[in-house]
């Protein structure tokens, strides 16, 4: 196999680890449109990384998690509601990263790569960069998932117990600031959400706890990957759309086999 | 009780909201094997209190303090757990303590349910619902058990039995309880302490004093005071006021008349 599939299928099951678990969170609570201001924050972070000389992802991160916590400050606020100020962020973010990146000189900056992913064109260091974002955030989700999934069935009930909610919040809007950073070379600043997104919902069906979806999402993403790319390779069709394409097509396969197994238990 | 200690000592508490006074200079205490229970009109600031209690809460002025320690048993009033969230009943029971299976299904039976472990919680009835909640809170063995409207959506007969439910944990536990209700035909006659709250307490005290308080009259009307049924337990010994709901149960043997 050429060196370029193996750190394209490498990058790609990286994003699928990572955002597996988190992604759950993402659809119990509702937050995908969440997710989407965050990835539209990202070409801004590009832009800013070049301007500021730094890497890229570092640029993306940084600037997601000033987003995530400039949206929660809003949201105190309660003058608008979450959707209008998600809105807000995320097309001025957008429109902010489209100007900003024209200021970028010297470096030829390809904006479709950005927009659309180009994970054939995934380096080693891009590879670090995922693998290190993925094990960081793989731990942490690990260490607060108990947490969590207490927060999201009842927030008032998991403080009332002990665990401290708002710590944990903020961490895990951190960590999604870090999945949308490390998965943009791979399906693109507008299909991110997908990858957090459509994993969880295929594996629904098939889970019956919180910890059975996580896995079963990385399952789902890692084969969404794997078929994204032989798709890719065989029909030279753009390989981070036909990932999402792909996870897609799974979705389809969690819900026939849910509504299967459905009929078989009420008869 | 032999030695009693305070859990929760409120005072002078006062919370607003977007310039609005939510609750006024509350003072409330909870020791330990009480029964407390917080009964208002809707807005009153009930469920306001109990989380300002707990801490979940930001208040203006005041100071409450907790015993170093306190384990809280908590029910929340609407649990709505997004159907794309998969949890048995067994995941739910441990979600802030884990306990093994033999030490669920017994709790489970205590609180009157078959041993359902496996069943999703998404197919559960609302009376079923309430009672697996309760068998959580109690699961975690807490110094403080806390119930927002324990009997929504449950029928009065149901509301009965979960009242005669929550009064053996308190006994098998030993352990306090603090009730909101806005269910005002039946407050428990165990209960040790009525607050009748509307922004700020109009009137506390034993359920058939409160129901007699002008404050609670002028409040809720004389109708309400009439309809006020105080559920009587076996071992109570206290005040049978008019229109008392006889329970069905079996441990209905000697109310004392």
């Amino acid at each position: 196999m050429d060196d370029f599939l193996v750190r394209a299928a490498l990058a790609g099951i990286g994003v699928a680890v990572a955002a597996g678990p988190l992604g759950c969170f993402v659809v119990w609570r509702r937050m995908a449109y969440f997710g989407d201001t965050l990835a539209h924050s990202a070409l801004l972070g590009v832009a800013l990384g070049f301007l500021l000389g730094t890497a890229p992802t570092f640029g993306t991160m940084a600037t997601g998690i000033i987003v995530a916590m400039l949206l929660v400050w809003l949201q105190q606020k309660r003058d608008w509601s979450s959707d209008t100020l998600l809105g807000l962020l995320s097309h001025t973010t957008l429109a902010g990263g489209l100007i900003a990146i024209t200021f970028v000189q010297g470096v030829r900056i390809d904006l479709m790569a950005y927009l659309f992913g180009d994970i054939l064109a995934v380096s080693t260091t891009d590879v670090a960069w995922i693998w290190a974002g993925a094990v960081i955030v793989s731990t942490v989700v690990a260490l607060l998932w108990r947490s969590l999934v207490a927060l999201t069935v009842n927030k008032d009930m998991a403080m009332a117990e002990g665990i401290p909610g708002h710590r944990i919040e903020l961490a895990f809007v951190i960590l999604i600031a870090v999945v949308v950073a490390i998965s943009m070379k791979v399906v693109g600043i507008l299909l991110i959400t997908a990858m957090l997104i459509i994993p969880p919902a295929a594996a629904r069906h098939m889970a019956k706890t919180p910890e059975q979806m996580a896995l079963l999402a990385i399952l789902v993403g890692c084969i969404a990957v794997a078929m994204g790319l032989a798709g890719s390779f065989q029909w030279d069709i753009p390989a981070g759309p036909a990932i999402v394409l792909s996870a897609a097509v799974l979705f389809a396969v969690g819900m026939a086999i849910g509504l299967m197994s459905k009929q078989r238990s009420i008869t | 009780m032999a030695d009693t200690q305070t859990l929760i000592k409120a005072s002078g508490l006062k919370v607003s909201r977007g310039g609005q006074m939510i609750l006024n200079g509350i003072d409330l205490t909870v020791d330990s094997g009480e029964i407390v229970t917080l009964i208002g009109p809707n807005g009153a600031g009930k469920s306001t209190l109990v989380r300002a209690l707990l801490g979940l809460e930001p208040t203006d002025s005041g100071t409450i303090t907790r015993k170093a320690g306190l384990v809280v048993g908590y029910q929340a009033q609407k649990l709505v757990i997004d159907p794309t969230l998969p949890l048995t009943v067994r995941r739910f029971l441990t979600l802030t303590h884990q306990q093994p299976d033999e030490e669920l299904a017994r709790t489970l039976d205590h609180v009157q349910l078959e041993p359902i472990l496996d069943k999703s919680v998404h197919v559960l009835s609302g009376g079923e619902m309430q009672r697996v909640q309760l068998a959580r809170a109690i699961l975690r063995n807490p110094d403080l058990l806390v119930l927002d409207e324990p009997t929504q959506n449950v029928d009065i007969s149901g509301a009965i039995d979960l009242y005669r439910l929550i009064q053996e944990t308190r006994d098998r536990l030993n352990c306090a309880v603090v009730m909101v209700s806005h269910d005002l035909n039946v407050v428990m006659s165990a209960t040790t302490r009525v607050y009748c709250l509307n922004n700020h307490i109009c009137c506390s005290g034993r359920p058939a004093e409160v129901s007699k308080h002008p404050e609670f009259l002028r409040l809720f009307g004389q109708s309400a005071a009439d309809m006020l049924a105080i559920y009587t337990h076996h071992h109570d010994h206290d005040h049978g006021p008019a229109g008392e709901v006889r329970p069905t149960h079996t441990h209905d043997h000697d109310h004392p008349h």
